[in-house]
C-alpha cells in the first residue's frame, strides 16, 4: 500500500514535470522541471532498492549535467528569447507521435500482461548491496565495454580541450 | 490509516531523530555564527558581541528574532515563484544530507549502504538554490554571484570527489559506520595514511562552502552580497542557515573519512585509556570559567544565567563521567560508546569548523582566475595522483607484503614530489602570463 502510494507519487511527479519541461516558454522554468523529473525518477530507483542507481542519477544528472545546463541558460539573454516565435511549428506532429507511442505502450502492456514473465520478488534482506554488485559486474563481466566507454569519454574530453584551446 | 500507523511504528526512532535535526540545526547554526564572531573578535583583539546575555551568549536568539520580524522584500521584476523557493532548496539539500551522518555510534537516522555518496550528492544539490536565487532576483550582482558560485562548485567538486575516492579506497565501503570501523581496525585515522588527500579535501571543502578565502560568490567589495543581494529578512536567514549547515556537513564528512569519526585518539591502545576522562575534564574547565566570570557580570540576571550555564555544563560532564566510574556491565557503563562517541565526533567537527574560521581571518580573498588556476592546475591533477598513490600503496601492502608504514610513506613522499612539480610548473606559467588581460 505504502509502496504504491510512493510509486504513484513519484511517477505522477515525473510525468507532469516532463510535460511541463516541453510546454514552458521560460527556459529556466523548463530546466527546473527537468531537474524535478530527474529527481522523481531517482526516487523510483530508490523505491526499487537500487540505491546506487539512485545516487548516480542524483549526482550525475541532477548535480552535474543540470548545473551546467542552468549555468549556460543563465548566460542567454532570456528577455529576447521569451518574445521570439519558436521556430519549430510542428508541435502537432510531435503530439501525434507521442500519442501513438503512448497507445502502443498501453496496448503492448494490456496484451502482453498475462504472458509477462515476472519472477517472484527477491527477499529484500538477501540482496547484496547494489553498490558492490554493480562494481563486481562492471569489473568482471563487462570489463571490455566499460574500458571502451571510458576511453571514449577520455577522447571526448581531450577533444573538447583541444577545440577550446587558444591558438598558441 | 492502518499503513500510516504501521509506518509510524516502524520508523518512529528515525522520525524523532529527523525532527531533532530540523529543530536543533538552526540553533546550532546560530551558535556557530556566534562562535565565528567571537573567534574573529579574538583574532582582531576585540571583544565581539557582549550585550545580549552574558558574553553575548543570547545574541543568536536576538538575531533570529530580528530576522523573523523583518520585512520580506521581493524585487518587482523578480521571478517570484523561483525567488520564493530558491532558499528552501538550499536548506533542504543541506538538512537531507545530515540524515546519513553518524554522530557517534548511536545517533544516526539511516545507515545507508551508499552513505557517503548520498551525503556528497545531496548536499551538491544545494547549488541550485544559490544559482536559481541569483538568477531570479533579476539583478546583475546576484547573477554574477550565482555564476561564480556554480563555476567554483563544479571546479572544486572534482577535486573533493577525488580526495574522497582516495580515502574510500582505504575504507573499502561507503557506509559511514563501517568507514569509522575500518579506521578502528587499521589503528590509524586515514589522515595519517593519506595526508595529501586530507589537505585537498580541506581546500576543496572551503571552496565548496563559499567561505573566505574563496568567498568570491559573495565578495562584498565587488558584488555587494553576491547571490543574496536582493534577499532580506527570513529568506536571507535561510541562505545563511544553508551555508552553515553545509559547513557542518563537510566538516562531518572530513571527520568521518579522515579524522576517525567518533573514535577517541588512540582508541585501540589500553595505555591511553586515561583519555576517556578528557571530555569530563574539558567540560569541567569550561564550567569553572563560567563560575569565575559569573560574579563579574554587570546585571544580576546575567550573573544567574552564567552560573546556570556553568551548572548545566557540570551536569553534562557528570553524565559523560558516569559510565567510566559505573561498575562494568551495568546499564550506565554500556552508555559509554554512544555518549563519548558523540562527544568526540562533535569535538572534531567543531575543531574543523574552527580551522575554517582561522583560515578565513588569516588569508586575503583570492582573485577569480587565481581560484580557477588553483583548482584546475593544481588540486585536480594532485588529487588524481593521490588516488593512484593510495592504490599503489594498497597493492604494495596486499600483494608484496610491505608494511603499511613503508608503503604509505613512500607513496606520500612521491605525491608530495608531484605536488612540488605542479606548483613549480604553475608558477612558471603564471610568470609567462603575467600581462593582465591575457588571462582568459
Amino acid at each position: 500500500m505504502l509502496d504504491q502510494i510512493v510509486f504513484y507519487f513519484f511517477a505522477t511527479l515525473a510525468v507532469i514535470s516532463a510535460v511541463l519541461v516541453v510546454t514552458r516558454r521560460n527556459v529556466v522554468q523548463s530546466a527546473i522541471f527537468l531537474i524535478t523529473a530527474l529527481l522523481a525518477t531517482a526516487g523510483i530507483f530508490l523505491q526499487l532498492h537500487a540505491e546506487f542507481l539512485f545516487i548516480v542519477q542524483v549526482i550525475l544528472y541532477a548535480g552535474g549535467i543540470m548545473v551546467l545546463f542552468v549555468f549556460v541558460i543563465m548566460l542567454i539573454n532570456l528577455d529576447v528569447s521569451l518574445h521570439q516565435v519558436q521556430f519549430n511549428r510542428q508541435w502537432w506532429l510531435g503530439l501525434v507521435l507521442a500519442l501513438v507511442l503512448g497507445a502502443q505502450l498501453t496496448v503492448a502492456i494490456a496484451v502482453g500482461r498475462s504472458g509477462l514473465p515476472l519472477g517472484a520478488p527477491a527477499p529484500a534482506t538477501m540482496l547484496e548491496p547494489s553498490t558492490e554488485l554493480v562494481g563486481k559486474v562492471l569489473f568482471s563481466e563487462y570489463m571490455l565495454p566499460f574500458e571502451i566507454a571510458s576511453i571514449l569519454l577520455l577522447v571526448a574530453m581531450i577533444g573538447a580541450v583541444v577545440m577550446a584551446k587558444k591558438k598558441v | 490509516m492502518h499503513t500510516l500507523i504501521d509506518f509510524l511504528l516502524t520508523y518512529w526512532v528515525q522520525l524523532v531523530c529527523a525532527v531533532i535535526i530540523v529543530a536543533v540545526l538552526p540553533l546550532v547554526a546560530g551558535y556557530i555564527v556566534l562562535m565565528e564572531r567571537k573567534v574573529m573578535a579574538d583574532m582582531q583583539a576585540r571583544l565581539g558581541p557582549m550585550r545580549v546575555g552574558p558574553h553575548g551568549l543570547l545574541q543568536p536568539i536576538a538575531d533570529a528574532l530580528k530576522l523573523l520580524i523583518k520585512e520580506d522584500i521581493i524585487p518587482d521584476e523578480a521571478d517570484k515563484a523561483i525567488f520564493w523557493v530558491a532558499p528552501l532548496i538550499s536548506v533542504t539539500a543541506g538538512m537531507l544530507a545530515m540524515s546519513a551522518l553518524a554522530i557517534g555510534p548511536w545517533f544516526q537516522i539511516a545507515d545507508l549502504n551508499i552513505g557517503l555518496l548520498f551525503i556528497v550528492g545531496i548536499s551538491a544539490l544545494g547549488i541550485f538554490g544559490i544559482v536559481l536565487g541569483g538568477w531570479s532576483s533579476n539583478s546583475h550582482y546576484s547573477l554574477l554571484g550565482a555564476l561564480r558560485s556554480a563555476a567554483q562548485l563544479v571546479s572544486y567538486e572534482t577535486a573533493a570527489g577525488m580526495a574522497i575516492v582516495g580515502a574510500l579506497l582505504l575504507a573499502g565501503t561507503l557506509s559511514t559506520r563501517e568507514i569509522v570501523a575500518t579506521q578502528n581496525d587499521y589503528g590509524v585515522w586515514f589522515v595519517f595514511a593519506a595526508p595529501v588527500g586530507f589537505f585537498i579535501y580541506v581546500v576543496a571543502s572551503i571552496a565548496e562552502t563559499n567561505r573566505a578565502p574563496f568567498d568570491l560568490p559573495e565578495a562584498e567589495s565587488e558584488l555587494v552580497a553576491g547571490y543574496m543581494t536582493e534577499y532580506s529578512g527570513f529568506r536571507w536567514a535561510l541562505y545563511f542557515l544553508a551555508e552553515y549547515t553545509n559547513m557542518v556537513v563537510v566538516a562531518s564528512i572530513a571527520t568521518t573519512l579522515f579524522l576517525g569519526g567518533w573514535l577517541r585518539p588512540f582508541a585501540g591502545t589500553r595505555a591511553f585509556n586515561f583519555l576517556d576522562f578528557v571530555p569530563s575534564v574539558l567540560l569541567l574547565g569550561v564550567a569553572a570559567y563560567c563560575f569565575y566570570r559569573a560574579p563579574k557580570q554587570p546585571v544580576k540576571v546575567q550573573k544567574m544565567l552564567l552560573a546556570a550555564i556553568g551548572a548545566l555544563i557540570i551536569l553534562v560532564a557528570l553524565i559523560l563521567a558516569a559510565p567510566l566510574v559505573a561498575p562494568a556491565g551495568s546499564f550506565v557503563a554500556t552508555m559509554k560508546a554512544g555518549l563519548h562517541g558523540a562527544f568526540w565526533f562533535l569535538l572534531k567537527v567543531g575543531l574543523y569548523i574552527y580551522l575554517f574560521m582561522w583560515l578565513r581571518f588569516t588569508f586575503p580573498r583570492y582573485r577569480f582566475d587565481q581560484l580557477m588556476r588553483l583548482g584546475w592546475h593544481f588540486l585536480i591533477p594532485l588529487s588524481i595522483v593521490n588516488v593512484m598513490g593510495i592504490a599503489v600503496a594498497l597493492v604494495l601492502h596486499r600483494q608484496f607484503g610491505w608494511s603499511h608504514l613503508t608503503a604509505f610513506s613512500l607513496t606520500t613522499i612521491l605525491t608530495l614530489a608531484v605536488a612540488g612539480l605542479l606548483a613549480a610548473a604553475d608558477e612558471k606559467q603564471e610568470k609567462t602570463h603575467a600581462i593582465v588581460g591575457d588571462e582568459a
